[in-house]
């Protein structure tokens, strides 16, 4: 049984269905990301976690018991909030109490616990400022505390890190996977940043219109995209998606891909996943990550389906670590991922290889992977 | 004024214009204040000079020997109606009633500023509405109905003293204008508050809520703590309201013991005993004006701004 569970929610308000039968799970220690454009409704899904919203229909469990008629603060559940909503009027060390002090908790208690947490934070010479003399990853750090002081069953974290500048931003982010590696917690994260549900999270639920459009680890997000959007939204930069065509020629199935003024690309496919047969003849979209699709020097050398084709580089865009080139296919855009030290100009014609074996398809009509 | 007709008389004597400008608004500025301050100025002279002085000097020369006599009197000795003890046992009366006043409609308008906002419920945009009509119904259409309510109360007051020997205050008149200027007070109180409110940010509030605090507590702990500059304007603006009120004072207290200030400085000018004493009734006045003058000076003080910085995002 998993520690968190959440079973058919359902979320309306008057006649708007905000969150549409939500089932997600989490192992106890876990980080669950929810991720999802603006208006998914993945704080939405979080705020019923917490309490702040009521929920229609369903059930939330936390380890074994249901939550979802308590109140908040009965929960055992800390939350950290994207404003991190200090309280003005209290210091650091009023602000993390604070809850403790609602609970009744003994003053040598609550300072001893402050201390434990300042310490783990580094923001000990700050218990006596108020939020307004902090900087912003400071403000951070307390709203962070004010949650880890409590140590609870649950931290739900609402977008903690989008109010932060890019370089902080980083930091954070590693400082939270610290912190979750050290003390072993559960986490629910929301946020719209698909780099950090990747690099924070266990298991991810992208989410769009109120639906977990797919629920995996990270590396089955990444590698097999249930449909386009899940493909098109994971991933920066984005997956390249083709419109396609499959062709056959007796013994295999290959992709064809369209260019301009030139003859198509037939790329022949050792492997095909078993629905492509029946899209012989008809159009589909050939999924291809950036880094799938390099020059033949670079590519993975025990990738067991490489096909290399000629392609027309249009932009190059020198990234440090990587080359970015931009190439024509389908009538579109397509990015391919090359060393730094790539030796390509724009205008040329240079071979470049497809990992096959990374590749997806989707049905055009459905957008759904072809299985 | 006319400096921007045309481009070229702009390049040309913009400056010269601008500081024509200047002249003609400060100058204007500062004739109206005059203007406004006269009366102040005459009254502050006046109330330190002798009756001498007054009948034989000239009005807005200043007083050759300033004396407090004017002030003591008017404080401790002058007759209001047929009383002769001064003006001070009014002073206190109006205190009483105005401070429970000020600070009850206050925090009223404080705890339904926090529910209009924080704790929305069904129609809470209708309730809204309505109390802000309160805030423009004229004075005198509750005159009488008031009169009817504080009767009823009144004799409601008599029925508990004879079933319980205490009357809870109801059926005194500093009671009842104190009941009076909440209940009138509040549209103005709460819609000051919703509207601070409105602004407030609620994760603040959902963050107390997950700490565990119960409605009051937020509001105490949370809410009020951060509400200073909104606090300080309700109250100066309720103070100086309440105070300075005649109609309800005269209407509901307008004679005995309960009188407030401004109804006794009425009656002290209108006491028609022999020479009629300009420089004692000018203090008079003048103590009466000095509590509101005092608010704005004291209070103004804790009118910070950007009290909330740092809550959320800076």
């Amino acid at each position: 049984m998993a520690f968190l569970e959440i079973d058919g929610l359902k979320k309306r308000f008057g006649s708007v269905e905000i969150l549409k039968g939500i089932d997600v799970d989490l192992e106890k220690g876990g980080f669950l990301v929810l991720v999802g454009p603006s208006g998914c409704g993945k704080s939405t899904l979080l705020n019923t976690i917490a309490g702040l919203e009521t929920i229609t229909e369903g059930e939330i469990r936390v380890d074994g018991r249901a939550i979802n008629d308590l109140h908040p603060s009965k929960r055992d559940i800390a939350m950290v909030f994207q404003s991190y909503a200090l309280y003005p009027n209290m210091t650091v060390a009023g602000n993390i109490a604070f809850g403790m002090e609602m609970r009744g908790v003994p003053a040598a208690e609550r300072q001893k616990a402050i201390d434990k947490v300042a310490k783990v934070l580094q923001i000990g010479h700050l218990l006596q400022r108020k939020p307004s003399q902090l900087s912003g990853g400071q403000r951070q750090r307390v709203a962070m505390g004010r949650a880890l002081v409590r140590d609870p069953k649950l931290f739900l974290f609402d977008e903690p890190l989008s109010n932060l500048d890019a370089k902080l931003r980083v930091d954070m982010r590693i400082e939270i996977k610290r912190l979750h590696a050290t003390t072993g917690t559960t986490i629910v994260y929301v946020t719209h940043d698909q780099i950090e549900a990747m690099t924070l999270a266990t298991k991810i639920a992208v989410m769009r219109d109120g639906e977990v459009q797919q629920f995996g680890t990270p590396a089955e997000i990444y590698n097999n995209p249930t449909n386009i959007f899940v493909a098109d939204f994971m991933g920066s930069p984005a997956m390249n998606l083709v419109p396609a065509t499959i062709g056959g020629n007796g013994s295999g199935l290959s992709v064809v891909l369209q260019r301009d003024g030139r003859e198509p690309i037939s790329l022949p496919l050792a492997k095909p996943p078993a629905g492509l047969s029946a899209f012989q003849g008809k159009p589909v979209i050939f999924g291809v990550r950036p880094e799938a699709l390099t020059d033949p020097e670079g590519a993975e050398r025990n990738a067991s389906n490489i096909a290399a084709a000629d392609c027309h580089i249009e932009v190059i865009e020198p990234a440090g670590s990587d080359t970015f080139a931009v190439t024509n296919l389908g009538g579109k855009a397509v990015v391919a991922r090359l060393r730094a030290d790539a030796r390509i100009q724009p205008g040329t014609v240079t071979p470049l290889a497809f990992n096959l074996t990374k590749a997806v398809f989707f049905d055009p009509a459905t957008e759904n992977r072809i299985l | 004024m006319s400096a921007v007709t045309t481009p070229a008389r702009q390049d040309t004597g913009g400056t010269s214009a601008k500081t024509l400008n200047r002249i003609v608004i400060y100058g204007l500025l500062a004739l109206f204040a005059l203007f406004y301050l006269m009366p102040l100025f005459v009254m502050l002279v006046t109330s330190f000079k002798t009756m001498d002085e007054i009948q034989n000097g000239n009005m807005l020369a200043l007083p050759r020997a300033p004396t407090f006599e004017p002030w003591l009197k008017a404080w401790g000795e002058t007759c209001v109606g047929l009383t002769c003890a001064g003006i001070k046992g009014y002073f206190w009366n109006s205190i009483k009633m105005v401070v429970p006043a000020v600070l009850i409609s206050t925090l009223l308008g404080a705890l339904n500023g926090y529910v209009l906002t924080k704790w929305r419920f069904r129609g809470h945009t209708l309730v809204f509405g309505l109390m802000l009509f309160a805030c423009f119904i004229p004075f005198q259409s509750v005159l009488l109905p008031m009169a009817t309510i504080l009767g009823s109360l009144s004799r409601f007051g008599v029925t508990l003293q004879n079933a319980t020997g205490f009357s809870f205050g109801l059926g005194n008149p500093t009671v009842n204008l104190v009941f009076v200027h909440v209940v009138y007070g509040l549209g103005f109180t709460t819609l000051f508050f919703r509207n601070y409110y409105e602004a407030f940010p609620t994760e603040l509030i959902k963050a107390a809520q997950v700490d565990g605090a119960s409605f009051f507590q937020i509001f105490r702990r949370i809410m009020l703590p951060n509400s200073m500059p909104i606090f300080v304007v309700t109250v100066i603006y309720q103070f100086t309201n309440i105070w300075n009120d005649f109609l309800f004072a005269s209407a509901y207290a307008g004679t005995g013991d309960a009188m407030p200030m401004t109804v006794a400085l009425n009656n002290v000018v209108n006491t028609s005993t022999g020479v009629v004493e300009y420089n004692v009734n000018m203090a008079a006045a003048m103590i009466a004006a000095l509590p509101t003058l005092l608010v704005y000076v004291v209070a103004g003080r804790y009118f910070v701004r950007g009290l909330m910085a740092g809550a959320v995002k800076g």
